[in-house]
């Protein structure tokens, strides 16, 4: 039997009952689609947050107080301990190799008025170095500068957010004066919007110097976090070792165990959250693959059904010299032919899904050629699997009984 | 070109044992026209399917061009099927809703004969059936019983067979149309095809030129002349 012939053997098998057919194929249609549609909202969901917290600011490592146990705890008590300074970034910063910047931190939300305007923002009090270390880049304006920090000057970067809540969009302010918590700023720049992320917008902020904060909105002496910046990822152990040993000493501390403060990369936090969006990938994968099995159900019932209607077609068929193998292929070709058209409307169907999904969500999708070449094999498979069986009842039917068979 | 030497086919189910074909040994020759007649349940059919490689005897011999094909494995069958034997039916087995001419090259793709070569063969062989390439497009179930037979013929006739088995070709159809179908059959025969046809119908068996009686499995009757069968005359009209 020719190739072609084998083909044409098929269209004329699929379109000689174009509604079953139809009908069959949807059942693929709708498992493939469904597997892309919710393996690109995974991997979306994944990369996003990926991106996200790599957008926090390139081989960072952040000094959180509080006692150094399990990842909840340290965030139950972020901010509540007091156990880090300016001092100890300083001695960061100085002491330990490989260190790029360390950028202190002290946030707290504070009502921010402007014109009777006002909003309830995040404060961040920090330094110069915050721009590179997290990442910040300047729209209009300028940072907080050294002498900002070290004079205490009461001047005010806004947040894109921030700026829309109190002045509007589109309106330049600096130069302006807010008013925080009933204290006069002077705002004299704004960052670019880098996009809200899992843990709450990194828009809408203020940021003032961080002595600053300390004296007149908080009247503390600590810090919420020390932002430490390495000079490259791969001394990024290296540097948390340092700066944990550095840490013991000055707070005079022998048993690591009791540490009064944290130091974590961002690498660990992306790598506990990748496990976790892959978990939940391979759960939706998993969902939608249920409806690919039962797709593939379909597409084995009506071969059954295709083989026991046929029955004296393929009687003749071997009468006029048909070997099984000719007859078993032929069936064969036509369900893997079923769930690869299947496949590649559920493909585009998938895709369209994925699309809709961002427009209408929000959500980040992310249909990746894996996915795509994973759900053409898995079809292919399906046809095959689902279809060897009908195929092999058809190739083994006795010719005589096939023949007169009503 | 036949010989059939001490055929026995048992069919066995369950618990009971049917004899179909008891013993049964003959030859046939080149350009012979066969019928072979019988009661229903006599074993003809079980002949025929044996003479056609559809099924193979439980014991005996049967030699086919000189080679014995009855031990033969089932995709062997299909090779002697597709090159030296052409079927013809009773009900015509045509594809549903399939065009003629896909009908009759059925045979040729199973014998990969290269599709530029297809076309002619089918005409030659439509032709010879007593059609013309006009009914090419034509759908199978379009066509009348006794074009739709002629069709058939034609599918029988296309990859060039040795012998051409036809079991009561004319069995669906009127008895003038049977006529024309018969007719064809015996211009087949003049044409040098071995034709060798079941048949209930008297006026069949009477074209023949030579006569095979089957009964509960064994040949009682085997005569070149119908005028000395009495188991033709026997058929009632």
């Amino acid at each position: 039997m020719l190739i072609s012939d084998l083909f044409e053997e098929t269209y004329f098998a699929i379109t000689a009952n174009k509604a079953r057919s139809g009908l069959t194929i949807l059942g693929i249609v709708i498992g493939i689609g469904s597997v892309i549609a919710m393996v690109s909202i995974g991997q979306g969901a994944a990369g996003s947050i990926k991106s996200n917290i790599e957008a926090m600011g390139p081989n960072l490592i952040t000094v959180t107080p509080g006692s150094q146990q399990t990842f909840s705890q340290v965030m139950a008590q972020r901010g509540s301990a007091q156990t880090l300074t300016i001092e100890d970034g300083e001695a960061i910063a100085e002491n330990i190799l490989n260190v790029q910047a360390v950028a202190p931190e002290l946030s707290q939300r504070y009502q921010a008025v402007y014109m009777g305007k006002n909003t309830n923002t995040q404060i961040t009090g920090t330094t110069s170095s915050y721009l590179s270390v997290k990442n910040v880049e300047l729209a209009l304006g300028s940072f907080i500068s050294e002498l900002d920090t070290r004079l205490s000057l009461k001047v005010a970067v806004l947040g894109p957010t921030t700026r829309d809540d109190l002045f509007g969009e589109e309106v330049d302010p600096v130069g302006k004066t807010i008013r925080i918590n009933g204290i006069n700023f002077k705002v004299i720049g704004m960052t670019q919007p880098k996009g809200g992320t899992s843990f709450g917008s990194q828009d809408d902020v203020i940021f003032i110097p961080i002595t600053t904060v300390q004296k007149f909105l908080a009247g503390v002496n600590h810090v919420s976090t020390l932002n430490v910046q390495a000079i490259s990822s791969e001394v990024m152990s290296g540097v948390q070792n340092s700066i944990t040993n550095l840490l013991l000493r000055r707070h005079n501390i022998s048993d690591s165990s009791l540490a009064d403060f944290s130091v974590m990369s961002l690498e660990d936090i992306t790598e506990a959250v990748t496990s976790i969006t892959n978990t939940l990938t391979i759960l939706l994968a998993a969902i939608a693959g249920i409806s690919l099995v039962v797709g593939g159900i379909g597409i084995m019932n009506m071969m059954m059904t295709t083989v026991t209607e046929r029955t004296r077609e393929i009687g003749l068929r071997k009468a006029v010299g048909a070997k099984r193998s000719n007859i078993s292929l032929q069936f064969l070709t036509e369900s893997v032919f079923l769930t690869f058209i299947g496949g590649i409307i559920g493909i585009l169907l998938g895709i369209g899904l994925a699309y809709a999904v961002t427009i209408f969500t929000g959500m980040t999708t992310k249909v990746s050629l894996y996915s795509i070449m994973l759900a053409c094999g898995v079809s292919t498979t399906i046809g095959i699997i689902f279809g060897y069986w009908p195929a092999q009842k058809a190739a083994k039917l006795n010719p005589i009984d096939a023949l007169r068979y009503e | 070109m036949i010989e059939v030497k001490n055929i026995t086919k048992i069919y066995q189910s369950a618990s009971v044992e049917t004899i179909a074909l008891k013993d049964v040994s003959f030859s046939i020759q080149e350009g012979e026209f066969v019928a072979i007649i019988g009661p229903s349940g006599s074993g003809k059919s079980t002949l025929m399917h044996i003479l056609g490689c559809l099924d193979t005897p439980t014991n005996g011999q049967y030699f086919l061009e000189g080679k014995d094909v009855s031990k033969l494995s089932e995709a062997e069958l299909a090779d002697i099927r597709k090159n030296k034997i052409g079927f013809v039916f009773q009900s015509f087995n045509l594809l549903r809703r399939t065009t003629v001419f896909r009908n009759i090259v059925l045979p040729l793709v199973y014998a990969n004969v290269p599709k530029n070569k297809r076309a002619e063969i089918a005409k030659r062989c439509l032709l010879a059936a007593g059609l013309t390439e006009k009914h090419f497009s034509h759908l199978s179930n379009q066509l009348s019983g006794g074009e739709m037979q002629r069709v058939a013929i034609a599918r029988a006739l296309v990859n060039d067979p040795l012998i051409i088995l036809a079991d009561e070709p004319t069995g669906n159809l009127d008895s003038k149309t049977g006529d024309i179908i018969l007719e064809t059959f015996r211009d087949l025969n003049k044409q040098g095809k071995t034709i060798i046809l079941i048949t209930h119908e008297k006026y069949i068996a009477e074209k023949a030129k030579r006569v095979i009686c089957i009964k509960d499995g064994e040949i009682v009757e085997d005569v070149f002349n119908h005028s000395s069968s009495k188991e033709v005359k026997k058929i009632k009209e």
